[in-house]
């Protein structure tokens, strides 16, 4: 199947989104139990392509344009390597049209 | 003295319809938002049923924020080069009690919230509820948040902080969070002009089209949808989560396959991407349901699991509305009877259980399950549009074949037992029949 119309790019996508960031991060990554993992739920499943595989086997996470969704913490088949709460109150994303 | 009466968490529709009944008998009610404004955190797959805000708001059609009334509902099946749609349409459903119509939701859950606001209730946005406060016997007697000297005390808490409810967590009555309970929506917002709208949907005015698809997900177990908004279409699918990562390809790429194929891209090609989104949805019903209340705290909303994701039948909004009205009755009558304990609440339960809360929630129990399983996924579309295809197909010189050669050859083509469909057949009519 191929496309008829140029799909947007990641980028464009992400920037339809209003994120109205803090400086806090509400998500925090355990990297030893990341070094370990072999299955990288996270990295296929965040929808906003937030948590990104190094090279030497780790694993570098956003927290900056997160929707907030959960879906990181819910696939992690290692216990407490994801660490999530929600974001100070009115941070974060906004929705608008949706 | 506590600081309220009752304390709501989270303005979803939950939250404002418990915030506006509890305002409404003169109580003290705070209705706590964590986004800017209520409904900032929030999207959905696109409609609201909300026949049940004739208890709390009269006529509420002519102010309710709409962007189109449902009058078309389509329900379609897609292999990678098929495609057949169910297609009903009724003019009664573009009429006021009308019945569903698609909104935004940071629009509708603010006008909801707002209402809740002219009835009395103190609004407060822009605050996260970090924890739940304890009494000398472990009761709830009110909640920590994120401001200074930001806790609140109340006689009872109302946690309707959605999907993820930590509250609910907390507290320990979300005992089991497995991940094959919950899906994954993900959807694009895009603009069109409401004239190609019209044309390509075949709708007039605010008449609206809710399409339902079974496949064109990739592989991953799920669905997809498109829904007519006044000047803008909502495309996107939801994503069984076990399923969504154990395979390689991202949400947004599936999304661009569902749009990609034949009998969708004349649907959505052009127009501009103007908002992506996305949120987890408690697909499991009856089978993920938390405890419903505890000393002093009461559960309601997606928070409670309180979803229909029963294939035909996809509804939250509704039931997050009624469930946050019960929960709202039963605690001013504890308040009333000056019982907050579990027991004093108890006529929460009582609510959900005479009326189609949990009366759908137990029908459907098995619906879930079934509608997300391998085989409705991924065999009875290609056997069905299979049969379709037989039937229609032209094949001279060779004779048509009957109805039954037809199911025989394709059911033994995709290598479905006889026994599973008879099993699933019957799993279908107890939930469906």
């Amino acid at each position: 199947m191929t496309l008829n119309w140029p799909d947007i790019s990641f980028q464009d996508r992400m920037a339809s989104s209003e994120f109205r960031v803090h400086e806090r991060a509400h998500i925090v990554v355990n990297s030893d139990s990341c070094n370990g993992c072999t299955t990288r739920a996270c990295v296929v499943a965040c929808p906003a392509n937030l948590f990104v595989p190094t090279a030497d086997g780790g694993i570098v996470f956003n927290y900056e344009q997160c929707f907030e969704c959960g879906t990181c913490y819910m696939v992690c088949n290692e216990e407490g390597a994801i660490s999530w709460s929600y974001p100070e109150g009115g941070h974060g994303i906004v929705f608008h049209n949706t | 003295m506590p600081d309220f009466d009752v304390i709501v968490v989270g303005a979803g529709p939950a939250g404002s319809c418990a915030a506006l009944t509890i305002a409404r008998t003169g109580k003290s009610v705070v209705l706590i938002e964590r986004g800017p404004f209520p409904g900032s955190k929030n999207m959905y797959g696109g409609v609201v049923y909300p026949r049940i805000l004739d208890a709390l708001i009269p006529e509420w059609w002519n102010e309710m924020p709409v962007q189109r009334w449902v009058t078309r509902r389509s329900t379609m099946l897609l292999t990678d080069t098929q495609s057949l749609s169910i297609d009903f349409r009724s003019d009664a459903w573009g009429d006021a009690p009308y019945n569903g119509a698609t909104a935004f939701r940071p629009d509708f859950d603010n006008w909801l919230a707002n209402k809740a606001v002219e009835a009395g209730a103190t609004l407060v946005c822009s605050t996260t509820v970090t924890g739940l406060i304890t009494g000398a016997n472990g009761e709830v007697i009110g909640v920590h948040t994120d401001r200074p000297d930001g806790d609140l005390t109340a006689s009872v808490v109302i946690a309707c902080d959605g999907v993820n409810s930590f509250l609910a967590k907390e507290r320990g009555m979300y005992p089991h969070t497995d991940a094959a309970h919950f899906t994954l929506g993900v959807k694009e917002t895009i603009t069109l002009s409401k004239d190609i709208i019209d044309e390509r949907f075949a709708v007039r005015g605010n008449h609206g089209v809710d399409i339902e698809i079974l496949g064109g997900t990739s592989g991953v177990n799920g669905g997809g949808f498109i829904y007519t908004n006044l000047n803008s279409i909502s495309v996107g699918v939801v994503l069984k989560l076990p399923k969504l990562a154990a395979q390689s390809k991202r949400p947004e790429e599936i999304i661009a396959g569902l749009k990609s194929h034949s009998a969708i891209a004349p649907l959505v090609e052009g127009g501009t991407v103007s908002e992506y989104s996305a949120h987890l949805i408690p697909e499991a019903g009856l089978k993920m349901m938390p405890k419903l209340l505890d000393d002093g705290l009461l559960i309601a909303g997606d928070a409670a699991a309180m979803c229909l994701a029963a294939g035909i039948w996809l509804e939250g909004v509704n039931f997050a509305m009624a469930s946050g009205m019960y929960a709202a009755q039963a605690a001013c009558e504890a308040i009333e009877k000056e019982n907050t304990s579990a027991k004093g609440l108890s006529l929460y339960k009582k609510l959900l259980e005479d009326t189609f809360v949990l009366r759908d929630h137990r029908k459907l129990r098995r619906a879930p399950q079934l509608v997300l399983s391998d085989r409705v996924q991924h065999m009875y579309p290609a056997l069905i549009t299979g049969v379709v295809q037989g039937m229609f197909q032209v094949n001279n010189p060779v004779p048509k074949p009957g109805l039954r050669k037809i199911l025989k050859n394709e059911r033994r083509r995709l290598g479905i037992r006889t026994t599973d469909l008879a099993k699933d057949a019957i799993t279908g009519f107890r939930s469906f029949g």
